[in-house]
């Protein structure tokens, strides 16, 4: 039971029924946001923000440097992996 | 498209899958670095293994959820693993544990005069005693499949001299929007919509699959959508009282790869924690919004029938006497007692029960490809599209060939 | 005609309404000179017909579709393409076409007289004439708004023979261009799921582009539109037929982002959705090239590219996905619903 998909905020629909407007790949749907709206986070400021959208509410906001850390350490298991393999290489020619 | 795309990536999953592979063959050093052979071998060889737990057997690594079980079979990404790596599909899949007297439930409610009966597509399938949600509707029923709780109770606001009842199933990632729009509902004092509750909580289930004698796990990808909702910590007792490493997984194939290999990582070097591979979405303490909404709402049930899990007491969700008007059990007069799956008609000769479990292969029940098929489905796990019977039914095929 | 007001049972009661509703809506419309001669039944010249093939071609499809209008068309833009692109894809010309039209009463005039517009003008542009009909009005819930049948004949041209079960290992799978367009089209436009997207249906006819195809490769071994159940559904038909399997390129399927965001939402999968101006040809390798430089200079091929080749098998479908696993296309049990899990 968990289909869910990154999507952007667009627009505030209705800030009082917290009701907002998400866009995934040029797909528009109103979504409930009242689970990544806190003090910190109020309803105006939610514009632009990436929330992962699960039937029709927005459940978590997508953390974007977390993302980034996660896809580097993937780019750099690969690095590491070509500098042994090269090393590897290097120590059989000796 | 955004934070789907990076996460398909083949050149990173070619990596993952050879750290994976090197991984495994330290640990079973006597196991050849290669490619999973066929299902056909893989059957024979579960076929020869007990349960013997050594290192010379496959690792058992269980992904709960259904999601999972869908990414791994649309990527094909089980033929990518080294067979000395097995996945067990998990009952992570709430129609899959739904017993057939519930989907009864729903259609009794459906033919009540003047109900407008709203559920997810996933439902409409799922064999009762009686009949599907699809066949009443095909009967007269009016049926309607929504994408989210809050359609039904727009529907509800339109059709007022009509009874709107939505289908509220799911685990922990489903319960804030059922929880969100029955407190709308109240707020807008809408007195003709309620929800059927068939909610149910992963960590009573897990605990469940845990205390099975039958079964042999090495370690769990735990759903990453339902911990976006508890957090990470209510898994501590898998891996204090249990001794299974866990990790919280996203729904990419990356994201299943990457966890897999934390996974086998904790096995190999002798750790047994709680890691989250789903930073991104996953917040440590959970969502304190959605989690308010479920407290709310709803309250654990004394007894709870599930499908091939029996009686998990503390795994079924209902709502509080608080909300009893939106209370669709209260206000249709459904006992929730009804007879559970295994007496239920029909249903003797499958082993749905043991599959769900994962102490069976889906081939390995009688009924499997013969009566019970995707066209003519009699389990649920050969319903749901992420069932594991539906996906090895396809899978099977793909074995033929080789 | 004065457009104002609904269709009622007198439509459909053979008097004077129906009269009107026949000669100054429909014919009107349609006209053309076999129509014109009003009798019973089109009377067609056989030599006409002779001179162009050695085999009639003669299909027939019925058509329902909610809502009725969607972007950028409805449902007589299907009525008609549909039954135009059944017979272009066995090879034929498509010709003459038939309409019967079951109109549920309270049908707005207006409406139906956009949707004939749309047939006329369809049927314009594929080069087709609707020579004989038939209209009947049915009570409030004996339909849905409306209903159409079109038939259609056709002449292939010696030679032409694609057939499902011809495809051969080695050759090559073609479509056309974007793939669920229609089915994304219409899940939008119902609006029951409350998703806003820009697509509009693909919805054309497809004889020019075949008539290309044949022109650059006269032995194409087979040729389907891929409709309802979409690409998955014909293929796997081919690969029955044929006894062989079909090897498809996941990165190859061109598939738009509405439409994948539409499936990602919904929990879809593209390949089974409907497309009303798609076809899927397999061709001999050797002529691959040739048939898709040809089709590229038809508007309806411009996006044409090649998804897959065909192997050696027992008649399954294989994608090879983007992300480097293998996986089994089957055919649905049933329609695809929306999802959550």
């Amino acid at each position: 039971m968990c289909l869910g998909i990154p999507g952007q905020i667009t627009e505030i629909i209705d800030a009082d029924n917290l009701l907002a407007k998400v866009d995934v790949g040029g797909v528009r749907r109103e979504v409930n946001i009242a689970c990544i709206v806190d003090d910190e986070h109020p309803a105006a400021s939610c514009v632009g923000d990436w929330v992962l959208v699960h039937v029709g509410f927005a459940m978590s906001r997508l953390d974007e440097e977390e993302a980034a850390r996660t896809l580097a350490l993937l780019a750099e298991l690969g690095d590491m992996q070509a500098e042994l393999d090269m090393m590897r290489r290097m120590e059989g020619q000796a | 498209m955004k934070y789907i795309d990076e996460f398909r990536d083949p050149a990173k999953a070619k990596k993952l899958v050879e750290e994976i592979h090197k991984l495994a063959s330290g640990m079973f050093p006597s196991t050849p670095l290669r490619e999973r052979t066929s299902p056909v071998a893989e059957r024979s060889r579960s076929q020869r293994s007990r349960r013997e737990h050594t290192r010379s057997q496959p690792l058992q690594i269980m992904e709960f959820c259904g999601g999972h079980t869908h990414t791994l079979f649309k990527y094909g990404i089980e033929s990518m693993l080294p067979d000395t790596i097995e996945m067990v599909h998990g009952p992570g899949c709430p129609v899959c544990v739904l017993p057939m007297a519930r989907v009864d439930d729903c259609v009794a409610i459906a033919e009540q005069p003047g109900v407008i009966f709203t559920t997810f597509g996933d439902a409409m399938r799922v064999p009762g005693t009686r009949k599907s949600l699809l066949q009443a509707k095909a009967d007269g029923c009016d049926v309607r499949m929504v994408y989210s709780p809050m359609d039904a109770l727009a529907i509800a606001r339109k059709n007022p001299d009509r009874e709107v009842v939505f289908f509220a199933l799911g685990f922990e990632t489903t319960m804030p929007s059922t929880a969100l729009t029955l407190l709308q509902a109240h707020r807008e004092g809408l007195k003709n919509f309620s929800l059927f509750c068939n909610h149910i909580t992963t960590p009573a289930t897990m605990r469940a699959i845990l205390t099975d004698p039958d079964l042999r796990l090495d370690g769990f990808l735990a759903p990453g959508h339902v911990s976006m909702v508890i957090g990470a910590q209510p898994y501590d007792f898998v891996t204090r009282d249990y001794h299974k490493p866990l990790v919280i997984t996203g729904f990419e194939p990356l994201d299943i790869l990457q966890a897999l290999w934390m996974l086998v990582k904790q096995i190999a070097e002798g750790r047994c924690e709680v890691e989250n591979q789903y930073a991104r979405i996953v917040p440590q303490a959970g969502n304190t919004a959605g989690l308010n909404a479920i407290h709310e709402v709803y309250e654990t049930r004394e007894h709870s029938e599930f499908r091939g899990l029996g009686n998990i007491g503390d795994a079924g969700i209902q709502i509080r006497e608080a909300y009893a008007a939106y209370d669709a059990e209260k206000k249709f007069g459904i006992p929730f007692d009804a007879a559970p799956f295994d007496s239920a008609q029909g249903a003797g000769s499958l082993k749905c029960a043991e599959v769900l479990r994962g102490v069976m292969k889906p081939w390995d029940c009688p009924a499997f490809g013969k009566e019970c098929n995707p066209q003519m489905p009699l389990g649920a796990l050969m319903v749901s599209p992420e069932g594991s019977c539906a996906a090895y039914y396809a899978y099977g095929k793909l074995a033929k060939r080789s | 005609m004065n457009l104002s007001g609904t269709i009622t049972l007198a439509h459909g009661s053979g008097g004077r309404a129906m009269h009107q509703l026949v000669d100054n809506l429909i014919r009107q419309t349609f006209t053309n000179p076999l129509l014109e001669e009003g009798e019973d039944q089109a009377r067609i010249p056989l030599a006409g017909l002779v001179a162009q093939g050695d085999r009639l071609a003669f299909t027939t499809d019925s058509y329902v579709v909610t809502p009725l209008e969607f972007p950028g068309g409805n449902i007589g833009t299907l009525a008609i393409n549909g039954t135009v692109n059944d017979l272009a894809v066995g090879g034929a010309t498509p010709l003459y076409l038939s309409c019967g039209f079951i109109i549920e009463e309270g049908l707005s005039l207006e409406t139906f007289a956009r949707i004939l517009q749309a047939m006329k003008l369809a049927a314009d542009e594929a080069g087709v004439q609707i020579v004989t009909g038939d209209t009947k009005v049915v009570q409030r819930g004996g339909a849905d708004k409306l209903f159409i049948n079109t038939a259609g004949v056709g002449v292939i041209p010696a030679g032409f023979n694609p057939s499902a079960g011809r495809a051969q290992p080695g050759d090559v799978v073609i479509v056309n261009g974007w793939l669920g367009d229609h089915g994304a089209a219409i899940l939008n436009a119902r609006g029951d799921l409350a998703l806003d997207a820009d697509i509009e249906t693909d919805c054309a006819p497809l004889n020019r582009l075949v008539d290309a195809m044949f022109a650059a490769c006269p032995d194409i071994h087979c040729l389907r539109d891929a409709t309802r159940g979409g690409l998955a559904t014909v293929l796997n038909e081919f690969a029955e037929r044929s006894g062989v399997d079909f090897m498809l390129k996941e990165e190859h399927l061109p598939i738009r982002t509405p439409v994948r965001g539409m499936c990602e939402i919904l929990g879809l999968d593209p390949l089974y959705l409907a497309n009303e101006g798609k076809l899927v040809a397999v061709v001999p390798l050797t002529a691959a090239q040739a048939v898709l430089t040809a089709m590229k200079r038809i508007p309806a091929g411009r996006d044409a590219c090649i998804i897959g080749e065909v192997v050696e098998g027992d008649g399954h479908v294989v994608l090879q996905t983007a992300f480097g696993g293998e996986r089994i296309v089957d055919m649905l049990p049933g329609e695809q619903l929306p999802r959550i899990c």
